[in-house]
C-alpha cells in the first residue's frame, strides 16, 4: 500500500494535468473577450497575426492560471470547488506547475512582441504580472477588495486584442477594460455568497466573510448600477453604434434587475437554496458574452472606423 | 525506487503520451512561425 502512495508522486503528470493548470473554462471567456476586442477595433490585421494575438492572450492567461495554482496549491486543497485540481490531487509536483506557468507566460509575451507588436506584448506581460503577483500573491490573501483589484486582470484581454490591431491605446479599449473591471465584483461576489463557507475555511478574506453578507449584497447593487451607464458609454461617445448601445442598455438593465433581489434579501437559513444569487451569477457570464458579441456585431453592421 | 511491472508500464504510457503531446505542440509552433513569417513578409 505504501508503494502506491509514493509512486503517485513519482509518476510523471499527464498532459491533461498541465492543460487543467491553464484553467480552460476561465480561458474561454478570456479568448472570447480578447477576440472581440480584436474584431471590434478599427483597422485591419492579417488573419494569421490576429490568430497569433488571440493565441498569445490564451497562452498568457493559461500561464498566469498555472502560476496561480502553483501558489495556491495548499488553499485549493482545502476548498471543495478546487480540491480536484492537479496539484492538490498530487498528480504533479509544484515545481513542474511553476515552470510550466513561467514558460507559457514568457513564450506568450515574446511571440506577441515578435509577431504582432511590442505594445500589445507589454500589456500582456503587465496583465500576467498583475494576475499572478499583484492579485494572487499580494492582495488576494490580504484585502476583501481583492476581487475589485483582481477584476483588473480579467479586464485586460479586450484591451490587448484591440491594441494588437491599432498599435495604440485609445478611449474605446480603455472603456472595454473598465466595463469588465466593473462587472467582475458583482459577478464574483454572487458566487462568493453561495460558496462562502469554502473561502472562510481557508482564510481568504472574501467580502461576504469579512464585511458580512448584507454589505456584500449592497455592493453588488452599487456595481450593477454603475455598470449600466458605463456599458453604454461606448455608444454615447460614438465609439460604437446603436446595435451595441441598445444591447448594452438591455443587458445591463437585466443585470440590474437580477441584482435587486440579491441586494434586498437575507439568507433564510442554512437551507437557503440561494436561487437569486445563482441566477445572477449564471446571467453574469451570459452578459459578458452577449455584450462583447454585440460590440462585434455592431462593428460588422455599422462598419468602418468610427471614432476610436 | 524499483517499480513493479504495472507501474513501469504506466510510467512508459504517461511518458509516451506526454511526448506525443509535446511533439504536436512543437509542430504547431513550427507551422505558426512559418505562417507568421509569410504574413509579415507579405505586409512589407
Amino acid at each position: 500500500m505504501e508503494v502506491s502512495t509514493t509512486t503517485a508522486t513519482r509518476l510523471p503528470a499527464e498532459w491533461q494535468d498541465f492543460f487543467a493548470l491553464t484553467k480552460p473554462r476561465v480561458m474561454s471567456l478570456v479568448v472570447f473577450t480578447g477576440l472581440c476586442g480584436l474584431l471590434a477595433a478599427p483597422g485591419h490585421i492579417h488573419p494569421v497575426l490576429g490568430f497569433t494575438a488571440v493565441l498569445c492572450i490564451a497562452m498568457g492567461a493559461g500561464g498566469a492560471g498555472a502560476l496561480n495554482q502553483w501558489w495556491e496549491a495548499d488553499l485549493d486543497a482545502g476548498m471543495k470547488r478546487t480540491a480536484g485540481r492537479p496539484l492538490p490531487q498530487g498528480k504533479m509536483d509544484r515545481t513542474s506547475a511553476r515552470d510550466f506557468g513561467v514558460a507559457l507566460s514568457v513564450a506568450s509575451v515574446l511571440i506577441m512582441g515578435l509577431a504582432v507588436g511590442w505594445l500589445a506584448a507589454a500589456i500582456l506581460a503587465l496583465s500576467i504580472f498583475y494576475y499572478a503577483v499583484i492579485y494572487t500573491i499580494w492582495l488576494k490573501p490580504r484585502t476583501p477588495q481583492n476581487i475589485v483589484i483582481g477584476g483588473g486582470a480579467g479586464a485586460f484581454p479586450p484591451l490587448i486584442g484591440w491594441v494588437a490591431v491599432t498599435g495604440e491605446i485609445t478611449w474605446m479599449p480603455v472603456l472595454l477594460f473598465a466595463i469588465i473591471f466593473m462587472w467582475t465584483p458583482p459577478h464574483f461576489w454572487a458566487l462568493a455568497l453561495f460558496v462562502k463557507t469554502d473561502y472562510a475555511k481557508v482564510g481568504i478574506p472574501m467580502m461576504p466573510v469579512v464585511a458580512g453578507e448584507d454589505a456584500t449584497r449592497r455592493q453588488i447593487l452599487v456595481y450593477s448600477i454603475l455598470l449600466l451607464p458605463l456599458s453604454a458609454t461606448p455608444w454615447f461617445i460614438g465609439g460604437a453604434g446603436p446595435v451595441y448601445g441598445i444591447a448594452a442598455l438591455v443587458l445591463s438593465g437585466a443585470f440590474l434587475l437580477l441584482s435587486l433581489p440579491v441586494a434586498f434579501r437575507k439568507r433564510t437559513g442554512a437551507e437557503d437554496a440561494m436561487k437569486p444569487e445563482k441566477r445572477l451569477f449564471g446571467f453574469s457570464v451570459l452578459y459578458l458574452f452577449a455584450l462583447f458579441a454585440a460590440l462585434v456585431a455592431d462593428r460588422l453592421i455599422w462598419g468602418q472606423g468610427m471614432a476610436s | 525506487m524499483s517499480m513493479t511491472p504495472e507501474e513501469e508500464a504506466e510510467f512508459r504510457r504517461r511518458q509516451r503520451s506526454r511526448n506525443i503531446a509535446l511533439g504536436l505542440v512543437l509542430v504547431g509552433f513550427v507551422l505558426l512561425f512559418y505562417f507568421i513569417t509569410i504574413a509579415r513578409i507579405g505586409s512589407h
